[in-house]
C-alpha cells in the first residue's frame, strides 16, 4: 500500500521542486491536546498504536533518579481496576503485544494488536487503563525496586555499563541527561512520588499518538479520544535546560579485571532540530557511523585488528545529546587504539572528508531511505519521533534532498564547531596497565 | 532472547536481527504459500522467492548448510572466521569493496553464523537487487583468502570472543552448559570457537572450509520483497548458474545418547548475581505433517513463558518472588538434537537451590494437574496473532524460509505447522513435560559469583588532548 507513496518520495529526490508527498499521514489534536498521526494501511489485519510522553529519565532529579523509569514500568503492573496479572492475561487472550521504551526525553508505550474489533477493543481498553489509571501499588513497587536494585548491582560489575555511566556523567555534568539511578535513589522511592510523577507528565499535552493499520479515520479518531480523555489534566511539561558545554579535555581511567578495555570518547553533540543535523549526520557516516564504510572501522578494525566494534554516533535529543565514539580492545592495545582513534578524528577535523567519501555517504543515506520506512513498525517509529520533537511531516519528504544538499564545507564547519578535542572526555574502563589482574 | 549466543554476526552495527527470534511467533500466514516460488538450478542451487509488494524493497539471503556443527576438534570457530573472510575480497571485488558497493547502492548487508548454517544478506531497493546478487555470486567461488587479511581478521574475531564471552559471566555459563549438555554432538562447541583453536587457526583452515562447503549445491538463495519470481530466477541463472557444483563430503550422522543421569557444571566468575541454566534433551521437528511432540513442546514453552501472564513469570517472579527473571527457550527447527532450556536469576537473598526447587515445584504441578483450556488458548492466541505480526518484517519472512530449508524441512510445510500447533491438546503438553523434563535427563549449569577483583585506583586527569 505505501510502496507507491514511498516511490513518490524517492522520485522527488530527483526533481527540483518539492510538494506535499510521501505517506498519507493524517494529523489532528484531540480535544485534550494530544497530537495524533494516523496512517490507514489495510495490507495486514493489524493495528499499531504508539503513545509517547514527555516523561523521560531527564525528568528525574538527583535525589529521585529512577523515578521516571519506575513510574513508566509500574504503569502496566496494575491499572484501571485490573491487577498486573489481569492486564497480562487480557493482552495474551487476544494475542496483543505491549512494549515499552524510555530514554532521556521520551517514555513510550507501543501496542500491536489484531485489528478485528473484538481483539482490538480488548487491547485498547487495557492500554487506556495503563496510560490513565495506573495503581502504583506499594507491594508491586517494593518488588520492582528490589529487582531494579539487584539488576543495578549486577550491571555495576560490567565494564560497558561502568563506561557508559561515567561517560554520560562527565559529558552532561549536573544536567539531567547525566543522571543515573543509584541504589539509594531507587530504594528511597515511594508510591506517592510515582503518583505525582504520573500526574505531572502523563498528560495529553505531553502526548504524541501514532495509529497505523487496518482501521478507518472515524475509528482512529475514536481511539485517539479514548486514549487521551482520561489522562491527567494540565499544561505541557516545561522545557529542559540547555546542556552546558564542556570547557576542557579530561581522561578518566577506571580499573576493571576484564580482558578488554572499554573506551568512550565524546562531548555534548546535537539536538533533534539542530540546524546542522544533516551535515553532522552525513559527516558522521564517514567518520564512524557508516559501519564498514567508516574511517574508524577501517583504521581500528580493518587495518589493525584492534576491535570487533568501533563506532561514532550523535544522539539527537531535545537538548544536545552526546556525540560518542565507542570501542573495546584487548588491554595491551588500549593506548595504541586510543591514539589511532584520536588521530583519525583529528585528521577528519583538519582536512574533512574527501569528495568520494561524501558521494558514498550520500548514496547510501539516500539510497537506503526506503529501507527506513519498509514496515508499519518503522513508519510508526518515525512518526512518533517527528510528533514528539515537533518536526514537520515534510521532514521525511525532505530527508533525501537535505542529505543531497550537504557539502564538504558544511561537514568541515559543523564538525569543527561540535567535535572539539579540547573539550572531550575520554573514559577508559580497564586500561593498558594489566598489573593487579588475576 | 532465550538463545543469546547461538547466532553471531559479523558486526553489531545492524539492528536488523533485533528480536526476530520469538518463541512462538514463528509462523507464516496461511496464504503465504501462494506467493512463494521455488526453482533449483542445474548446479543444485535452490532459489526461493517470496513476493511482498508493500514497499519497494527486497532482501536477498544466501544460506550455506555449513555451521559450527560441521567443524572438527582443533578448528572450532572456522565457520564464523570464514564468514568474516568473505568480506576480504575476490579478484574482481577487492577487499572491503563488497561492503562499499552495497553501501553505495543504498543497501544494508551483513552475515551471521550459527550452529546449523552461515548466511549472508543484503537489503536494498528492489530495483537494485540484481547488483547485490551479482556480488554475492562472485564470492561463492572466487574468494581470495589472503594471509595478510587473515592475520588481521583473526585478531578481530578474538576481540569478538573477548567481548561476547570471556568478559561476560552469563555467556560463559551458557557456553559451559552446552559443553556439558552434549557429549557426542558438535553442538557442544561454541559458534565463535574456543580461544585455543582461534589462537592456532591458519588461513589454510579457512581455505579448506571454504573449498569444502561453499558450493551452489550446499546453498539456498532466499529473496523476499517487491520482486517478480521469474526475474529473480533469471538473475540467479545468470549469476549463480556458472558456479560449478561440488562434490559434498559425507556428513556424519551425529546423534546424542540419552543422558545416563543428571549432569552439573559450575562457573565461578566475578559477578553479583548467581544464575542457573537448565537444559533437557528433547525432540526436534522432523516430520511436520505427523510429528506431535515438537509442537507440544512449543506450546509448553508458551504456557510456561510465552507472554506476561504465563506460568513461570507469574509464579516465580511475581508471586513467590524467588527469581528476578525467567527465560524459556526451545527451538524446534534445527539440524541437530534440540534442548529445552530454562534460565533463572535468583532474587536477592535467594540461592540457585531455591529457584530450582521453586521451578521444579511448578513443573511437577503442571505434570500432576495438567494445563487448563484457558492457558492453552492463550498460548495459541500468541501463535495466531504472531503469524500476522511477523509479516510486517521482510527480513524475518526470508529468515524463516532459510532456517526451515537449512534444517532439511520444506517451506511448504510451514502452513502445516500453524494448523498442527493449533491442534495441540492440553494432555499432549502435559505428556511432553512429564516425559522430557526429568531430573535424570537434566544438565544444570550454575554461576557462582566471586567478588570483584580489586583494581588500582581510578586515574583522573585534566590533561589536554593527546594528538
Amino acid at each position: 500500500m505505501f510502496a507507491k507513496q514511498i516511490m513518490a518520495v524517492l522520485g522527488m529526490t530527483f526533481m527540483a521542486c518539492s510538494a506535499q508527498a510521501g505517506l498519507d499521514v493524517q494529523q489532528w489534536r484531540t480535544s485534550q491536546g494530544a497530537r495524533v498521526f494516523f496512517v490507514a494501511n489495510h495490507d495486514l489485519p493489524m493495528l499499531d498504536v504508539s503513545a509517547t510522553f514527555e516523561a523521560g529519565a531527564a525528568r528525574d532529579s538527583a535525589a529521585t533518579a529512577g523515578l521516571a523509569g519506575m513510574t513508566h514500568a509500574l504503569m502496566r503492573l496494575g491499572a484501571g481496576g485490573l491487577t498486573e496479572q489481569q492486564i497480562a492475561e487480557r493482552l495474551a487472550d487476544v494475542g496483543a503485544v505491549m512494549a515499552q521504551s524510555q530514554d532521556a526525553d521520551r517514555a513510550g508505550f507501543s501496542l500491536r494488536t489484531l485489528s478485528g474489533a473484538s481483539e482490538r477493543k480488548v487491547a485498547l481498553a487495557v492500554l487506556q487503563a495503563v496510560l490513565s489509571r495506573p495503581h502504583f501499588e506499594s507491594a508491586v513497587l517494593s518488588r520492582e525496586k528490589a529487582r531494579a536494585i539487584a539488576g543495578l548491582r549486577e550491571a555495576e560489575t560490567q565494564p560497558e555499563f561502568i563506561a557508559e555511566r561515567e561517560f554520560s556523567s562527565r559529558v552532561f555534568g549536573t544536567h539531567p541527561y547525566g543522571l543515573h539511578q543509584r541504589i539509594e535513589s531507587l530504594a528511597g522511592l515511594d508510591a506517592t512520588q510515582l503518583v505525582a510523577f504520573h500526574r505531572q507528565y502523563y498528560r495529553a499535552a505531553n502526548l504524541t499518538l501514532v495509529l497505523m493499520g487496518d482501521i478507518d479515520r472515524p475509528t482512529a479518531e475514536a481511539i485517539a479520544q479514548q486514549l487521551s480523555q482520561d489522562l491527567p489534566a494540565g499544561p505541557a511539561a516545561d522545557s529542559l535546560p540547555a546542556v552546558p558545554l564542556r570547557t576542557q579535555a579530561e581522561t578518566v581511567i577506571l580499573p576493571h579485571h576484564a580482558t578488554q578495555s572499554h573506551l568512550q570518547i565524546g562531548l555534548p553533540g546535537m539536538t533533534r532540530d539542530d540546524p546542522d543535523y544533516f551535515p553532522l549526520l552525513v559527516g558522521n557516516y564517514i567518520l564512524g557511523g557508516g559501519g564498514f564504510d567508516s574511517r574508524l572501522m577501517q583504521e581500528v578494525r580493518d587495518r589493525r585488528g584492534f576491535a570487533y566494534s568501533v563506532h561514532s554516533y550523535f544522539m539527537p535529543l531535545r537538548q544536545r545529546g552526546a556525540f560518542e565514539i565507542g570501542l573495546q580492545t584487548r588491554r595491551e592495545a588500549t593506548d595504541e587504539a586510543l591514539a589511532v582513534v584520536r588521530s583519525t578524528v583529528q585528521r577528519f577535523l583538519d582536512a574533512g572528508p574527501t569528495e568520494a567519501e561524501l558521494k558514498q555517504a550520500q548514496a547510501n543515506l539516500i539510497g537506503s531511505f526506503p529501507l527506513r520506512l519498509d514496515s508499519n513498525k518503522k513508519i510508526v517509529e518515525h512518526l512518533a519521533m517527528l510528533g514528539f520533537y515537533g518536526l514537520p511531516l515534510s521532514w521525511l519528504d525532505e530527508y533525501p534532498r537535505q542529505v543531497a544538499a550537504v557539502t564538504l564545507d558544511d561537514i568541515r564547519r559543523a564538525f569543527r564547531a561540535r567535535v572539539v578535542p579540547e573539550q572531550m572526555v575520554t573514559v577508559i574502563v580497564g586500561g593498558q596497565d594489566t598489573r593487579g589482574r588475576k | 532472547m532465550p538463545y543469546p549466543f547461538l547466532k553471531i554476526k559479523r558486526a553489531s552495527i545492524s539492528g536488523l536481527l533485533g528480536s526476530a527470534f520469538g518463541l512462538l511467533l514463528g509462523l507464516m500466514p496461511l496464504a503465504s504459500s501462494a506467493t512463494v516460488s521455488e526453482r533449483t538450478l542445474s548446479n543444485g542451487l535452490k532459489v526461493i522467492v517470496k513476493e511482498d509488494h508493500r514497499a519497494p524493497v527486497a532482501v536477498a539471503q544466501v544460506w550455506y548448510r555449513a555451521g559450527s556443527m560441521d567443524e572438527s576438534y582443533g578448528t572450532t570457530g572456522v565457520a564464523h572466521l570464514l564468514e568474516h573472510m568473505m568480506f576480504k575480497g575476490t579478484p574482481k571485488v577487492p577487499a572491503g569493496e563488497f561492503s562499499k558497493r552495497i553501501a553505495a547502492l543504498g543497501g544494508r548487508e551483513n552475515a551471521f553464523t550459527a550452529r546449523d548454517y552461515t548466511a549472508y544478506f543484503q537489503t536494498l531497493q528492489a530495483a537494485r537487487l540484481e547488483q547485490a546478487m551479482a556480488l554475492e555470486a562472485d564470492r561463492m567461488t572466487h574468494l581470495t583468502l589472503a594471509p595478510e587479511a587473515f592475520a588481521k581478521e583473526i585478531e578481530v574475531v578474538k576481540e569478538e570472543r573477548r567481548l561476547r564471552t570471556e568478559d561476560n559471566p552469563q555467556a560463559r555459563l551458557y557456553e559451559q552448559l552446552l559443553a556439558a549438555a552434549y557429549t557426542e554432538h558438535p553442538y557442544r562447541h561454541p559458534v565463535i570457537g574456543w580461544m585455543s583453536d582461534l589462537n592456532s587457526m591458519t588461513v589454510t583452515d579457512a581455505r579448506h572450509w571454504y573449498e569444502r562447503w561453499y558450493a551452489p549445491n550446499n546453498a539456498t538463495l532466499v529473496v523476499a520483497g517487491a520482486v517478480r519470481p521469474e526475474q529473480v530466477f533469471a538473475w540467479a541463472e545468470q549469476y549463480y548458474g556458472p558456479v560449478p557444483r561440488r562434490e559434498m563430503p559425507i556428513r556424519k550422522p551425529f546423534t546424542e545418547q540419552e543422558p545416563q543421569g543428571g549432569r552439573q557444571v559450575t562457573v565461578r566468575a566475578p559477578a553479583k548475581l548467581p544464575a542457573a541454566l537448565l537444559a533437557w534433551p528433547v525432540p526436534r521437528l522432523q516430520q511436520p505433517a505427523t510429528d506431535v511432540e515438537p509442537y507440544a513442546l512449543e506450546i509448553l514453552a508458551g504456557v510456561l513463558d510465552g507472554h506476561g501472564s504465563a506460568r513461570l513469570p507469574q509464579a516465580l517472579v511475581k508471586t513467590q518472588r524467588v527469581t528476578l527473571d525467567v527465560d524459556v527457550g526451545y527451538d524446534s527447527v534445527s539440524r541437530g538434537p534440540a534442548q529445552f532450556v530454562i534460565g533463572l536469576t535468583p532474587a536477592e537473598g535467594r540461592g540457585v537451590s531455591d529457584v530450582i526447587a521453586a521451578l521444579k515445584g511448578e513443573l511437577q504441578r503442571l505434570v500432576k494437574d495438567g494445563v487448563s483450556e484457558v492457558e492453552l488458548d492463550r498460548a495459541k492466541a500468541q501463535v495466531v496473532a504472531g503469524q500476522v505480526f511477523q509479516q510486517d518484517s521482510l527480513f524475518y519472512q526470508a529468515m524463516q524460509i532459510g532456517e526451515w530449508e537449512t534444517a532439511g524441512l520444506s517451506w511448504r510445510d510451514r502452513t502445516l505447522r500453524f494448523d498442527r500447533l493449533r491442534a495441540v491438546t492440553a494432555d499432549q503438553v502435559r505428556a511432553v513435560a512429564e516425559k522430557y523434563l526429568r531430573d535424570t535427563r537434566l544438565t544444570l549449569a550454575e554461576l557462582v559469583p566471586l567478588p570483584m577483583p580489586i583494581g588500582q585506583p581510578a586515574l583522573i586527569s585534566g590533561d589536554s588532548h593527546v594528538r
